[in-house]
């Protein structure tokens, strides 16, 4: 009876058109169906594969038609390192609550666990990848969502590791609370715009938590940024606007929590930034605005290397970082109003809330460390006090009109 | 009981001491006398072992001083200017000079006898000289010990409490023990002692009692005999 | 000894220098935690101030202490115990009266403010650790100077000298050499000369707890073994005990030979 319905139901579509009656194809080990492949085969756009409990070990699946593929209790696609596991190349295809391991490592192609293809309106949720090279791969595809997958790699060297989530000249794609911890780059945009990146969780990456390259108009909220080799690096982009991320415990010598390189007109609001060797790096950026931000216990809060103009700091926290602003050249293009600095050590006199004397965020010493890195185990000696004290009274050495000339006597409190 | 043979001392350039032999056997008083700089302060010391000699030998009881200090417990010694931890009253410096030494003193007796019970829970650093003096005298003559050594005694001490020391002395000298003495004030050495030390220039010049000095000297006044002794030396 | 240690202990922490060297730190710490209200800062703050503090108050009170007490020494000389315990004793009993005053001064507003509460305990307690080890430092140096030093006025310059090199004109000279030779590689030798000023290696100390995330940003395969691993604080601590243990070996060794 059920095979005459089977038979039926593959049967049906032809007459009828695509859409009109999806299916639900189940597969599982001593199913009639038990793999993904000949399931995929036997479909017909619209239907919804049920993977049930268990391991299928394939690889190469090519999900050619608008299908829904839907995990049950997270069954293991183990792609025994052949290589590729899923390929989307068309629209409309949603890819749910699977658990995929043994993705191939080579140094040819890049093997991803899904790769998306030139499609649209994808979805890709609930996935769970382990022991991958490449995590999920969305190429030259646009209006789609990537939600709340988990990305587990064991990278241990760059050259022979991939990205978590990457995205190549795919365009409106929301990526949303993922975790993505121990790969190359967590998440990987390269140009790719009008991305938005929210409340996901990216650690433990040996290069960067968040990579953007030659992306535009993105936007990136509520993500954590925890102990990458470097936390986010955001280079020749423009108009990126990133809010309320954390990003902490970057550290190592090359380390930062955000690096900026040839980035314009981005927002930068109310992040927090903690213990970082770097918080923030800054390479010819301009006309970006860093406002509300909270910079705790970083080695250097702002370190601003080369031509960067029109860039605005107001209304941050600068807190018990060991460096607040370094500066390699004596020019300076950008403005510090309006924040709070816990090394001020000026009055109010007229009470009202703004130090009466400028804070001069650069130090001498950190223009010395800058040409003698060695010289950074002199910190806090009473000898450096003196010399910077005396490049405050009297500026030779760093810029003279770098000054924020509206120090806040309060710290802002979170969130107002 | 005190031995010193052919001792010998230094400081930088300044031999203060130029081989001085000694011998203090049978109980007696005893006072080392000469003028300043003679070397009197630094064959004390040496004998108290705050002065390391750079030869010679120095035994006390028997035994050589060089290396055990234990030997400082039969020595009572008065030092000459009296300066103690500011904030200590009399009652703790006196029970901590008992612990330091381990031993019982008899400083209620003494304490009555100079008057002091007064001052005992006094700051030392609120108490005048004289009282000091005092304090110091109780601290050093408390002990029961066969050699006493008082430097400069009498500073400072009014007359009833001088007249206690004296007889203090007198009779620790009758319990048979060995009392050297420094003073200027040499009517009290002549009152005292029954041998005179003088030291001059690092030698000992003269042992012996007073009046072998004046016959030596041939001086009927003992002042003026110490003053022969040293006009002696100018010719 | 210990007998030694207790009576100078119990008559100096009656003196007044005690109780204004204690409320000096029970102001400051007051004044930082309340007026302030912003714990990190003040620890911050107390670090700075306790490095060029504790050693100047370490070794001017040492110098004094020896000069005011010489004749209670004599006393002491003069009496059956052996020279070692007297200046042992005396130094244990300076450099602990000291380390009380800084302690109890620091403690009070502390805990008052509610430390136990807050992840700033290790730092409050590496602020002590570093006070401690620079005052027993300090204070046996000073005894140093005052033995070979008879006279009262070169001892006083000598420990202001000491001070003021070891806290400024030390890191001035090894900030020069390290800016003269930068072609080479240096984090060994700067590494090494920490080593040789007991207020750097605490500095030291306090910077692998507040700026572990900058030292971390320099190369050299030198610094991150020392910065990143528990390497450092190790040295650092072993470095400070011996710091500690040699001077009061010099103490032992010179006071037998001198003469008073």
């Amino acid at each position: 009876m059920i095979r005459l319905l089977k038979k039926l139901l593959f049967v049906l579509p032809l007459f009828w058109g695509l859409q009109l009656f999806a299916q639900t194809i189940v597969v599982c080990s001593d199913c009639k169906i038990n793999s993904i492949k000949e399931a995929i085969t036997n479909a017909v756009a619209g239907d919804t594969i049920l993977v049930k409990k268990g391991t299928y070990k394939e690889y190469n699946i090519v999900v050619d038609k608008p299908l829904t593929i839907k995990g049950e209790n997270f069954p293991v696609i183990d792609g025994e390192d052949q290589g590729e596991i899923i390929r989307v190349v068309s629209d409309n295809v949603t890819i749910d609550g699977l658990f995929i391991i043994n993705v191939g490592t080579s140094y040819t192609s890049d093997h991803a666990a899904i790769r998306v293809v030139r499609s649209e309106n994808f979805l890709i949720q609930n996935v769970v990848l382990e022991k991958l090279f490449f995590g999920i791969y969305i190429e030259k595809s646009n209006n789609g969502k990537i939600y709340h997958n988990k990305v587990i790699g064991d990278a241990q060297d760059e050259y022979n590791s991939g990205n978590g989530i990457q995205l190549w000249y795919s365009k409106n794609i929301v990526v949303e609370q993922n975790i993505v911890q121990k790969v190359r780059d967590g998440i990987y945009l390269e140009f790719s715009d009008n991305i938005i990146i929210n409340d996901n969780i990216s650690t433990e990456n040996l290069r960067y938590g968040l990579h953007f390259m030659f992306s535009n108009d993105d936007l990136y909220t509520n993500n954590t940024f925890e102990n990458n080799g470097a936390g986010v690096a955001v280079m020749f982009s423009k108009r990126i606007k990133m809010l309320n991320n954390t990003f902490k415990k970057n550290w190592g010598t090359a380390a930062f929590g955000l690096l900026l390189k040839e980035i314009n007109d981005a927002e930068i609001k109310d992040n927090v930034f903690e213990e970082n060797t770097v918080a923030i790096n800054i390479e010819g950026s301009n006309r970006v605005v860093y406002s509300g931000n909270d910079f705790i216990s970083n080695g250097y809060a702002i370190k601003v290397l080369g031509a960067c103009y029109t860039n605005t700091f107001e209304k941050n926290n600068f807190l018990y970082n060991s460096f607040d602003v370094s500066y390699h050249s004596k020019i300076n293009d950008n403005v510090f109003h309006h924040n709070y600095w816990s090394s001020y050590t000026g009055y109010d006199l007229d009470k009202d809330g703004i130090g009466d004397v400028p804070y001069r965020p650069v130090k001498l010493f950190s223009y010395i460390v800058n040409k003698t890195p060695e010289t950074i185990i002199l910190m806090r000696s009473l000898f450096i006090d003196i010399i910077d004290f005396s490049e405050k009274v009297l500026p030779v050495f760093t810029p003279d009109n770098l000054l924020d000339m509206t120090p806040q006597i309060k710290r802002y409190n979170d969130k107002d | 009981m005190i031995k010193i043979e052919q001792l010998h001392k230094k400081f930088g350039k300044n031999q203060v001491l130029k081989g001085v032999d000694l011998e203090f056997l049978d109980k007696g008083i005893f006072a080392i006398i000469g003028p300043n700089g003679s070397g009197k302060t630094t064959l004390i010391k040496a004998l108290l072992g705050m002065v390391v000699p750079d030869k010679g030998d120095l035994s006390v009881g028997g035994t050589s001083i060089r290396k055990d200090w234990r030997y400082r417990d039969q020595i009572d010694y008065l030092p000459q200017i009296a300066n103690f931890p500011a904030n200590l009253t009399v009652k703790e410096l006196i029970s901590m000079i008992k612990d330091l030494r381990n031993r019982p003193g008899e400083d209620k007796r003494l304490i009555a006898l100079f008057k002091i019970e007064p001052f005992l829970s006094k700051k030392l650093s609120n108490l005048s000289g004289g009282t000091k003096q005092k304090v110091n005298l109780v601290l050093t003559l408390m002990f029961d010990s066969p050699i006493i050594i008082l430097d400069e005694p009498t500073t400072g001490l009014d007359p009833i409490a001088l007249i206690h020391l004296k007889e203090l002395i007198k009779e620790e000298k009758a319990k048979g023990k060995i009392i050297l003495i420094t003073s200027h004030i040499m009517s009290f050495v002549e009152e005292m002692a029954d041998e005179i030390v003088f030291l001059l220039e690092g030698k000992v010049y003269f042992k012996g009692n007073i009046e072998a000095l004046k016959t030596q000297t041939d001086e009927s006044n003992f002042e003026h005999a110490i003053a022969n002794l040293l006009t002696q030396e100018d010719v | 000894m210990f007998k030694i240690l207790k009576y100078i202990f119990f008559d100096l922490i009656r003196s007044r220098w005690s109780y204004v060297y204690l409320l000096f730190y029970l102001l400051l710490g007051a004044v930082l935690l309340f007026l302030n209200n912003d714990l990190s800062k003040a620890v911050i703050t107390l670090m700075n101030v306790i490095i060029i503090l504790v050693p100047l108050i370490g070794t001017l009170f040492g110098v004094m202490y020896y000069y005011n007490s010489k004749e209670f020494t004599e006393l002491l000389l003069a009496q059956p115990i052996k020279r070692s315990s007297i200046f042992i004793g005396q130094y244990l009993g300076v450099a602990l009266s000291l380390c009380m005053s800084l302690i109890i001064g620091l403690g009070i507003p502390f805990v008052l403010y509610g430390l136990f509460q807050s992840n700033e305990i290790w730092d409050f307690v590496l602020l002590l650790v570093t006070g401690t080890f620079l005052t027993l430092i300090f204070t046996a140096l000073a005894f140093n100077i005052v033995l070979y030093n008879e006279n009262k006025i070169k001892g006083f310059s000598y420990s202001i000298l000491l001070w003021l090199f070891m806290a400024v004109i030390y890191d001035g000279l090894f900030l020069m050499s390290l800016i003269a030779f930068q072609s080479y590689p240096l984090d060994s030798f700067s590494i090494g000369a920490t080593m040789f000023n007991p207020i750097d290696l605490s500095r030291i100390l306090i910077l692998l707890k507040l700026d572990i995330s900058a030292l971390l940003g320099y190369t050299g395969a030198v610094f991150k073994k020392f910065f990143g691993t528990g390497l450092g604080l190790f040295i650092s601590i072993g470095a400070l005990s011996l710091w500690v243990v040699l001077p009061v070996l010099n103490i032992y060794r010179k006071c037998r030979k001198k003469d008073f």
